[in-house]
């Protein structure tokens, strides 16, 4: 077994600039407020993933995974600690991925493929399966801003699952997909990580995290708080089985996302 | 007192049945979500994956080398670039080559005509006409590029790319608009009676090296500036509708070159100007070696040209060298800023 992500000590703080303006900012320094304040998303996580390990992240909202996610891809960096990966990394975070409204399907998929590792070759050897599998029709070459947001996040999942990447990042992509394309992303990704690709799946829904995947971490707030076997992470996130926690529930994060 | 008080009471119970509410919400909300995706279970054995590859920073700090490792790329990217500036566009790429055009028509008049500076200015269209072309190109790459990062933010939060691609393709970009315009000016150079000579090219190759690097350097300065202050890309639109104004061309330099004595902190500032500089020696390629007898027009050019050329290509890669420490210092942030 080959190491395919570690992550060492990794935290993640984020500034928000609450004045923009001159005018605002002087105002702010006078009263004696804060210009900024600051938010860590990811507070010390550490993990390590074997190649071929299919793992869900799981987590009220706002907890902090897509910001792992990032992480993970390389679009952000930590502000503490290291990410190593190895090989390939392709995957959606969060719902739509970097296409430009003006350009056609064709382009923006040459252009993601590209972003990705693909080279020109590749993709146009590929290029019929990942233009079926989306199912887009004639809209292929019509601009992605008259796309619905279900074919945009069918042409994105599309591209990135058939990068051939060594590990795939599925960040709640599919939320927008109906029923079917669903069960038709599941069933590839299902072939993916049977292909032995490292696989990140976030998602809430319980059942499918138990069929995906083989182990589950759970972020709380930016913490780390499980990492474990799927039937116990599950069960950890189970917040309403007695009545007791059920009070932790009512004062807890959960109540923000209502 | 009593009163307050029942009212408290009566908040604290108002309190709870929201949250009981609210926690009956979230537990459908919950419920709902379980069966949101199918399930679909593994078929068959899985199979163990050889990756040939070493653990690294998924994130690495290439910079600009890297994106000339990432040619492909690069071409797709300047090609998108092109595709959306022309989107809806019925003249499409001739927009780039009119604004130009009217510019030289315009100032050929104003200067040439009315105001005559053109008199001791042998060939003044093409001293002049070499001035725009290269103006043209440096306001271009400076004012797209600034513009690059924060137009492209799509990309720039959804996936992993050399960040400096985006500048780097503003400055790919506009020399597809000008190269067009240099090879103009160099037909008429030629009709004119341009003659090849050794001290003429090494200006040119002077004068590419220092435009690129200054205009490559301002790129990446202002494109990380404006993600944090869109004020930039304000500035950036100011200031370069005077560059025109700050480089020899519809004017004969040995105007400037007059300063010296009387003003000669102001002179300095002027010739301080990495464009002025680059602009002389572009003239010094294709107008001088256009006119009859060049040595008429010595005069046109500073006595120190060559040594200035020299230090300002040296100042122009120092300030590059910053550009790409400082644009990798602020790209880290770049995606909570977007
Ligand atoms: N650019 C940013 N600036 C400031 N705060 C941010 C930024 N991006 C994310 N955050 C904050 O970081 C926290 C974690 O966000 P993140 O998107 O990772 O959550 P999540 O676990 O993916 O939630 P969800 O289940 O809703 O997708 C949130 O509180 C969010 O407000
Ligand atoms: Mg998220």
């Amino acid at each position: 077994m080959t190491e395919s992500i570690v992550v060492d000590h990794v935290s993640k703080t984020f500034t928000m600039q609450y004045h923009r303006t001159l005018k605002q900012m002087a105002v702010a320094t006078v009263r004696g407020l804060p210009l900024n304040e600051t938010f860590q998303a990811v507070n010390d996580v550490s993990f390590t993933v074997e190649q071929g390990e299919s793992i869900g992240l799981m987590g009220l909202n706002g907890s902090g995974k897509s910001t792992l996610l990032k992480l993970i891809n390389g679009v952000m960096r930590p502000d503490a600690g290291t990410i190593r990966t190895r090989g390939r990394i392709a995957g959606l975070i969060a719902t739509g991925t970097g296409f430009h409204p003006q350009l056609s399907g064709r382009d923006n998929l040459f252009l993601n493929a590209a972003i990705l590792g693909m080279s020109e070759a590749e993709t146009k050897r590929k290029f019929d399966e990942i233009v079926d599998f989306a199912n887009l029709g004639k809209f292929l070459d019509t601009p992605v801003s008259h796309y619905s947001s279900g074919m945009y996040a069918r042409l994105g999942f599309s591209i990135a699952i058939h990068v051939d990447a060594d590990i795939f990042l599925a960040d709640e992509v599919l939320a927008v997909g109906d029923k079917p394309f669903k069960k038709k992303c599941m069933v590839k990704m299902q072939e993916v990580r049977k292909q032995g690709t490292t696989i990140f799946y976030v998602s809430h829904a319980a059942a499918s995290v138990r069929a995906m995947c083989d182990r589950v971490l759970v972020l709380e707030s930016g913490h780390l708080n499980f990492d474990g076997g799927t039937d116990e992470g599950i069960r950890y996130l189970q917040y309403d089985d007695d009545e007791a926690s059920q009070e932790e529930l009512l004062d807890g994060e959960l109540g923000a996302d209502v | 007192m009593r009163a307050a008080n029942k009212a408290h009471q009566q908040q604290q119970a108002d309190e709870r049945g929201r949250r009981k509410n609210a926690a009956a919400r979230a537990r459908a909300l919950a419920e709902k979500k379980a069966d949101a995706m199918p399930v679909v279970h593994l078929e068959g054995e899985k199979q163990e994956r050889f990756v040939d590859a070493v653990l690294t920073d998924p994130a690495p700090r290439g910079g600009i080398l890297e994106v000339f490792q990432q040619r492909y790329l690069l071409r797709l990217i300047v090609g998108r670039e092109l595709a959306q500036l022309y989107a809806a566009s019925l003249l499409g790429l001739l927009w780039s080559y009119i604004q130009p055009a009217l510019r030289f028509v315009v100032y050929y008049f104003v200067f040439g005509v009315v105001i005559a500076a053109h008199r001791g200015i042998p060939n003044f269209a093409i001293h002049l006409f070499c001035g725009i072309v290269f103006v043209h190109y440096f306001s271009e790459t400076w004012s797209a590029g600034t513009r690059s990062i924060w137009s492209n933010r799509n990309l720039v939060l959804k996936m992993r790319v050399p960040r400096e691609i985006f500048p780097v393709a503003s400055m790919v970009v506009a020399f597809y608009h000008t190269g067009p315009q240099i090879l103009v000016l160099m037909i008429a150079s030629i009709v004119v009676g341009w003659h090849l000579s050794f001290t003429a090219v090494a200006a040119g190759v002077l004068g590419f090296a220092i435009l690129f690097t200054f205009a490559g350097a301002m790129a990446l300065i202002f494109a990380a500036l404006n993600v944090y202050f869109r004020d930039f890309q304000n500035i950036v639109a100011t200031i370069t509708q005077f560059l025109h104004f700050m480089v020899p061309m519809m004017y004969p330099f040995s105007l400037v070159h007059d300063m010296v004595d009387k003003h000669p902190v102001i002179y300095q500032l002027y010739m301080a100007n990495p464009l002025a500089e680059a602009v002389l020696l572009m003239q010094k390629f294709f107008w001088q070696a256009s006119v009859d007898d060049p040595s008429s027009v010595a005069n046109e050019f500073p006595p120190d040209l060559w040594t200035r050329g020299f230090v300002i290509l040296g100042a122009c890669l120092l300030l590059l060298l910053f550009a790409q420490k400082f644009f990798a210092r602020l790209e880290g942030k770049f995606p909570e800023r977007l």
